[in-house]
């Protein structure tokens, strides 16, 4: 009798890239719906239009590079797009996502190799080409819950034309942590800055909910062991310290550090955008450093940098320190002396 | 009893044993049939009665279905055993004699490793603190230990406290697993029917790869070995349970090992059960005493479901180190599916037992840098499976290490070769060198002795100089002799002129002749 031989172990495999991808995309999922419930249609075509281009784009390069186009099926190209669409302004116009989506997965990964191979997160790199080269078209947020139709959204979309009688200065609005940028620039102080309606009861109206939800798709992520926790406790930690300083110093001019990690895009980019396993660090303590490195990061750009938020620049610049890191913080092997 | 026992000389690490039988030579029982070679090598006994029929390569348990020499015995049934020993009192042997009995019957590690246990225990080499007895199976399926140690708990115990006595440490553990009820309290009654001291059972959850050595002194103890290291340097001993029985056989019955528990289980097999084997039998009959295979079996792995290795053969031996048969079905485990990209999850470094970096290791592996993989610890790697058992992109993670350890160990060899070629060589540098000088040497002495000569000759010269001289002197002397007959008398002229005539005549005549 002649049986099959195969190397150990033979136990049947536990996990797959693409249950990874679809649960990260599952817990993205409270999150987003949140989101569009605050800012709109918006994000639903942004969302699409990212997400499609994404899959067309792996597939051609898949096709051109000779590879099977069946990679598609692992969910990563799809997430890439997904992470790309939520960090883009719901009125931003149809080229957008489309552009940033080709950007994220032509340039950023599969030029590296594909999956497994980019030393930049895909996403972020997509994100901050369209923030350095079209600065104008990503402020365009409106105020939540203040937002068109789904088919008036649409319209305007694909042809920037708005319904009768409403003009984009009415549609947009400035986000919270823009506003701080520029009232604490008119020397207003923090607390009559965020008495306007624009903030919520620890954060910024709205995006304190968004966060949250992101929060808890995000620990069901530790939970399932998709992510480990070194990464998002690190960030959180690293962000909220530095907060935590300033503000101490001067709560006048430094938000709390609540406000600091329910704001933007924290808890978006400390669960699903720096856990990137790809980009980011490996060791179980490079992966700490890594993430209080993003945190830190975040802070300086959003209270001394140009632009309101940082996670994106926050991830990137790590994703290049991240194997000098990783170099630097190799574990202590079984037996060997401390 | 099978017809047919094939025993591989190797069965353990370190040197292969020598066959001491002949084709055609009976064997009883218990006859040592291959002795050890060196100090890391283990002995064979004859498991049963019967005639030696060949020694010749046969496949064996591996993984590359390899051939290895074999004694193969056709059993007579009889089951002849040599003399029976008397029943001893171990606290009576000598230490050494104790060590001996254990060497002499062929012990090593029943847990998997086969190290022979003699060296093992040291005999006293070094002061132990903690004697580790490990009743914790090695992965999942298996349950030979378990067993074991509930039908034989007695036996157990009793070699608990042979190697207690020959070790003497201050403190010796069973560990068992959580799930082995039934095993704890079978060896909870014989520890409290016995005034022992410092024997206690300690239970460890079942987590794999507790079953393993260093594994299971961190979950004991805190403490971990030493990398490269063994538990003796942090003055620890380990003892698998089975291996604890085969020395209460070879100390108090002079039983060499000949036989052990082997698990037979899988769903392609119809009922999964603990034999007790001899050496040599073929795995093919252990299966078919448990009711042969079933009809969706599909893979034959010898060992556990973790480091087990598939074989494509049911034609092999058991050993002394195999601990488990495992025949399973395609539903059971299923084939490997394609490895994927390497997304750098870490999932690996998060299950790696021996805190190594997989990941890196797999990098490393792959793009042949070795180095690397040897400085990243590649040799601490203990091949669990951990690491490939989470891997998202199902990438043959321990394949690779085995590979980069292979490819080193090989360039070591070659290093080692090309060392001793290099050393010979110079040796006959250095021999050719000192040829030349020696000869030199010698010229030199030779040369050194000729100018000695050369001198000598010019005495010599001054010597037959003087002798020349004296007979100059004694010719001028002769002459002036001579010179006496020059004035002959007429008459003495005539005889002579007439006596020098004859002398010519005669001269003339003969050469006339």
């Amino acid at each position: 009798m002649e049986f099959r031989t195969y190397s150990s172990p033979h136990l049947p495999v536990s996990d797959s890239v693409p249950v990874m991808m679809q649960r990260v995309l599952l817990a993205l999922l409270p999150g987003t719906i949140c989101f569009t419930w605050l800012f709109g249609a918006g994000v639903i075509i942004n969302l699409l239009l990212a997400s499609i281009t994404a899959l067309v784009a792996e597939a051609a390069v898949l096709k051109l590079r000779k590879r099977p186009v069946t990679t598609l099926l692992d969910g990563s190209a799809l997430l890439t797009g997904v992470l790309l669409a939520l960090a883009l302004p719901p009125l931003t116009p149809w080229w957008i996502p489309v552009v940033g989506s080709l950007f994220a997965i032509v340039i950023a990964k599969q030029l590296y190799g594909g999956l497994g191979y980019n030393p930049f997160n895909p996403a972020m790199a997509g994100y901050v080409v369209l923030l350095i080269s079209f600065p104008l078209e990503l402020t365009l947020w409106s105020a939540p819950g203040m937002h068109m139709g789904l088919v008036d959204s649409v319209i305007y979309a694909f042809t920037g034309s708005l319904p009768e009688q409403q003009t984009l200065d009415a549609l947009t609005s400035a986000t919270p942590m823009d506003s701080i940028k520029t009232r604490l620039g008119l020397s207003e102080t923090l607390s009559e800055i965020q008495g306007s309606p624009l903030f919520g009861s620890f954060a910024g109206a709205g995006w304190e909910w968004i966060n949250l939800w992101f929060l808890v798709g995000g620990l069901w992520l530790i939970k399932m062991r998709v992510i480990q926790w070194q990464i998002p406790v690190g960030m959180l930690l690293g962000l909220a310290g530095i907060a935590f300083v300033f503000h101490a110093f001067d709560p006048d001019t430094y938000s709390s550090p609540l406000f600091q990690v329910f704001s933007g895009a924290a808890m978006l980019g400390a669960f699903f955008i720096a856990t990137d396993p790809v980009s980011a660090c490996t060791t179980p303590r490079g992966r700490i450093y890594f993430g209080l490195g993003i945190g830190v990061l975040v802070y300086i750009i959003r209270t001394w940098g140009g632009y309101p938020d940082g996670v994106a620049f926050a991830v990137l610049l790590m994703n290049m320190a991240a194997p000098t890191i990783d170099h630097y913080t190799r574990p202590r092997v079984f037996g060997e002396k401390g | 009893m099978p017809p047919l026992l094939v025993l591989p000389l190797q069965q353990h690490i370190g040197e292969p044993a020598e066959c001491l039988v002949q084709p055609g030579d009976q064997v009883y029982r218990g006859q040592p049939i291959a002795r050890q070679v060196g100090d890391i090598s283990a002995g064979l006994h004859a498991p049963t009665s019967g005639t030696v029929l060949a020694i010749e390569d046969r496949p064996v348990a591996h993984p590359s279905g390899l051939q290895a020499p074999c004694i193969v015995i056709e059993t007579d049934g009889e089951d002849r055993g040599g003399k029976t020993a008397t029943r001893v009192d171990y606290h009576d042997l000598p230490l050494d004699e104790l060590c001996d009995r254990i060497r002499a019957a062929g012990i090593v590690g029943l847990g998997g490793a086969g190290f022979p246990t003699q060296v093992k225990l040291g005999c006293n080499a070094r002061p132990i603190k903690l004697l580790i007895i490990n009743a914790v199976e090695c992965e999942p399926y298996i349950a030979c230990d378990n067993r074991l140690v509930q039908e034989r708990a007695a036996e157990v115990i009793e070699g608990v406290r042979i190697l207690q006595y020959i070790v003497q440490p201050t403190e010796c553990i069973i560990a068992i697993e959580d799930g082995m009820s039934a095993a704890e309290s079978a060896l909870q009654a014989e520890l409290a029917s016995g005034n022992d001291t410092g024997i206690s059972l300690t239970r460890v959850p079942e987590i794999y790869p507790s079953g393993g050595e260093r594994q299971l002194i961190k979950v004991l103890t805190g403490e971990e070995v030493p990398s490269q290291g063994f538990p003796a340097d942090i003055g620890m001993i380990c003892q698998n349970v089975g291996t604890t029985a085969a020395v209460y056989n070879a100390v108090i019955k002079q039983q060499p090992l000949v036989s052990r528990i082997v698990t037979v289980t899988g769903e392609g097999v119809a009922q999964p059960q603990n034999f007790e084997a001899l050496i040599g039998t073929p795995v093919s009959q252990l299966i078919a005493a448990a009711g042969g295979y079933n009809a969706h079996v599909d893979r034959l792995l010898i060992g556990g479901p973790m480091m087990g290795y598939a074989v494509a053969n049911d034609d092999i031996p058991v050993t002394k180190t195999m601990n488990c048969i495992l025949a399973v079905t395609r539903d059971e485990m299923p084939a490997p599916p394609p490895a994927e990209p390497c997304i750098r999850c870490s999932k690996c470094t998060d299950a790696c037992p021996a805190d190594l970096l997989p990941q890196q290791l797999y990098w490393y592996a792959r793009s042949n840098n070795l180095d690397a993989a040897q400085d990243y610890n590649l040799f601490d790697c203990i091949e669990c499976g951990c690491c490939a058992y989470v891997c998202p992109s199902h990438i043959p993670l321990v394949q690779y290490y085995r590979h980069a350890k292979a490819e080193i160990w090989s360039r070591e060899q070659q290093t080692r070769a090309s060392d001793f070629a290099r050393q010979r060589h110079e040796a006959r540098l250095e021999r050719l060198e000192r040829i030349k000088q020696e000869r030199a040497a010698r010229m030199a002495k030779k040369k050194q002795a000729l100018a000695g000569e050369d001198d000598s000759g010019a005495s010599k010269k001054a010597a037959i100089q003087a002798a020349l001289d004296r007979v100059k002197r004694k010719k001028e002397q002769s002459h002036v002799t001579a010179k006496n007959t020059e004035n002959l008398t007429a008459e003495q002229q005539q005889l002579i002129d007439a006596a020098d005539k004859r002398r010519r005549e005669s001269s003339t005549q003969s050469a006339d002749d």
